[in-house]
């Protein structure tokens, strides 16, 4: 019973830094209906971002995590400009987008190997290494830190998306771009508005990622991961996303502690196979109907 | 830089295998309009099957070949039959999944190495054989495109629902499509396996998906010769581009984004390049030329 709350409790925590993660896919999707590979890009960026904040120019960590955070919603809105803005205008079919993302992703992984190297880097330690101790739990303040803030941002993007203007008109463009744009909302202020929100949580994840584990430029191979709890949780859905996320960051934990962590990755996509055969649009993915 | 024989003869062959994977996904996303992220799962099928038959069966090189490309499209049997009723992004994303949970498979099977990878493979992959294989596969394809079925995996790819009315298994014609692909794919990993001699899950994870859907873009969709030409550039160029090393992917990466905004519908954009189009070229530059000759005589007079 104490190995399986201990786990519960590891796998609440990285689930929580998958939903920050996972919420960009979804926004990004939710309006503009691709994939957004360059995503995991931003994330590793982001992590980079903290390291080199917190190691080369030693400001403190608050500052650093979110000075990050909005460098890297600064990378993710130059990203939107550059590489999808050009397709959008020529209302290209959903695989530009993709293959475009695929080349940003390309791109953002090997500028890093090429200027800063391929080295895996470790984080000072910020929090100490001394867990706390409930009973005979014992929960480690990175893993409370990385839970605590996870929650804080989700909650603050969840007010932002249901309870301000700026929300609904967000919640408009996904429903109908087109329709909104009519009703007087500027769709491209809106697009800028979701890729640099969804930066901002990319990159604070990054940093919560970094911290936990290390930094090195193929750590977009892992972020496929939220990805993966983006699609479980209905691509397109916040909350489902969240719920995707942590549900993933669970299973995960537990499969891992209770069978081997050699399978944790293939149970995440096996999971992600069984999700898209029983139910494509995910837990609470919205359906559509073949238009014609 | 050297640029001695052996060393373009590799580089050659290896253009001429990944070919082969190339032209079934220009089949499968060209024509069929079918977007897939695991076809490298299907080329590490195809390389393992041939690897197991030749070192473990004692079969010939050929044959295990052919064995390796059955097994592939038999695992796109399977694959499609759970996964090609999805749509759009969502067959994207799930062939994605089959493709990196293979990966993980493979990783973890200890029989054909694991992670560590597969060594010892007879080397039986030489120049000859790759341009044969090539050629062939080029012609099968040509045929394929131009027949009954062709026709219907086009009419998909432009109106699935209408191709539907008036009459066409959309299921069954995107499926032949998706097995013929895997069929290639299988082909291609064969070819490489016993052209490395080494086989490594890690060769066939997303990132070959991911390059083998970028050079069939890159080509043209909807064109065999965009294939066959986008696999010998884009192979070759990084190849001859290796003293810059890690900036080689980088400048990669900026071409692919670039051709996506400036050039969407690739280098030869749904054209095709036959003997018969190459010959009409001639004669058009030469009846030009001697009209020029023409002009030039009338006006010297």
């Amino acid at each position: 019973m104490t190995n399986f709350l201990q786990q519960l409790i590891n796998g609440l925590s990285i689930g929580s830094v998958y939903a920050l993660m996972a919420v960009g896919y979804s926004l990004v999707y939710s309006i503009m209906n691709f994939s957004n590979f360059a995503h995991g890009g931003v994330i590793m960026f982001g992590a980079y971002f903290g390291y080199f904040f917190i190691t080369l120019y030693k400001l403190p960590f608050p500052v650093a995590f979110i000075a990050s955070g909005l460098c890297a919603g600064i990378l993710a809105v130059v990203i939107q400009r550059i590489a999808y803005k050009p397709l959008m205008d020529r209302k290209a079919p959903f695989l530009y987008f993709i293959i475009s993302a695929m080349g940003v992703s390309i791109f953002l992984e090997n500028i890093v190997v090429a200027t800063i190297g391929p080295t895996f880097r470790t984080y000072p330690a910020i929090f100490s290494e001394i867990p706390i101790k409930i009973g005979a739990l014992n929960i480690g303040r990175i893993d409370l830190m990385m839970f605590v803030i996870s929650a804080i941002c989700l909650g603050f993007l969840i007010y932002l998306i249901d309870f301000t203007k700026i929300g609904k008109a967000i919640q408009a463009t996904a429903y109908n771009m087109k329709a909104s744009t009519l009703m007087g909302i500027n769709a491209d202020r809106i697009i800028i508005i979701v890729f640099a929100v969804g930066g901002i949580l990319a990159g604070l994840a990054g940093v919560l990622f970094g911290m936990k584990y290390t930094v090195y430029p193929q750590i977009g191979n892992i972020t496929i991961k939220s990805f993966i709890a983006a699609v479980f949780g209905g691509l397109g859905s916040i909350k489902g996303a969240v719920i995707g996320s942590i549900l993933l960051g669970v299973i995960e934990t537990l499969a891992s502690g209770y069978f081997s962590s050699q399978y944790r990755d293939l149970i995440a996509f096996a999971l992600l196979i069984f999700i898209l055969i029983v139910r494509p649009v995910g837990l609470m993915g919205k359906v559509t109907e073949d238009k014609a | 830089m050297d640029l001695s024989w052996y060393y373009l003869k590799g580089i050659l062959m290896f253009a001429g295998i990944n070919m082969i994977p190339v032209l079934g996904l220009a089949l499968l996303t060209g024509f069929t309009g079918l977007f897939s992220f695991g076809n490298a799962a299907f080329m590490s099928i195809g390389g393992y099957t041939t690897a197991f038959m030749m070192i473990n069966l004692g079969v010939p090189f050929i044959p295990s070949l052919l064995m390796g490309g059955i097994i592939a499209s038999l695992g796109a049997l399977v694959i499609g039959k759970c996964t090609l009723k999805l749509k759009g992004d969502y067959f994207c994303i799930a062939t994605l999944g089959f493709g990196e949970a293979l990966r993980l498979i493979l990783d973890n099977f200890q029989y054909f190495g694991g992670a560590r990878g597969w060594a010892g493979i007879p080397l039986k992959t030489n120049l000859t054989t790759v341009i044969v294989i090539d050629i062939i596969a080029v012609i099968i394809m040509a045929n394929i495109v131009r027949s009954r079925h062709g026709r219907n995996m086009i009419a998909v790819r432009e109106e699935e629902l209408a191709s539907q009315v008036i009459g066409i298994n959309v299921f069954k014609t995107k499926m032949l499509s998706f097995v013929i692909s895997a069929f290639y794919g299988g082909i291609g990993g064969g070819l490489l396996a016993s052209y490395l001699g080494f086989l490594q899950p890690k060769m066939f994870a997303l990132t070959k998906s991911t390059e083998l859907i970028i050079i069939v873009i890159f080509g043209g969709l909807g064109s065999i010769s965009g294939g066959v030409i986008g696999s010998l550039v884009l192979i070759i160029l990084p190849e001859l581009l290796r003293s810059f090393a890690n900036w080689r992917l980088v400048i990669y990466g900026v071409v692919v984004v670039f051709i996506m905004i400036a050039r969407p519908e690739g280098l030869i954009g749904g054209k095709e390049i036959t003997f018969k189009g190459i010959y009409n070229l001639f004669k058009k530059i030469a009846k030009k030329n001697k009209k020029d000759l023409d002009t030039t005589r009338e006006g010297g007079r």
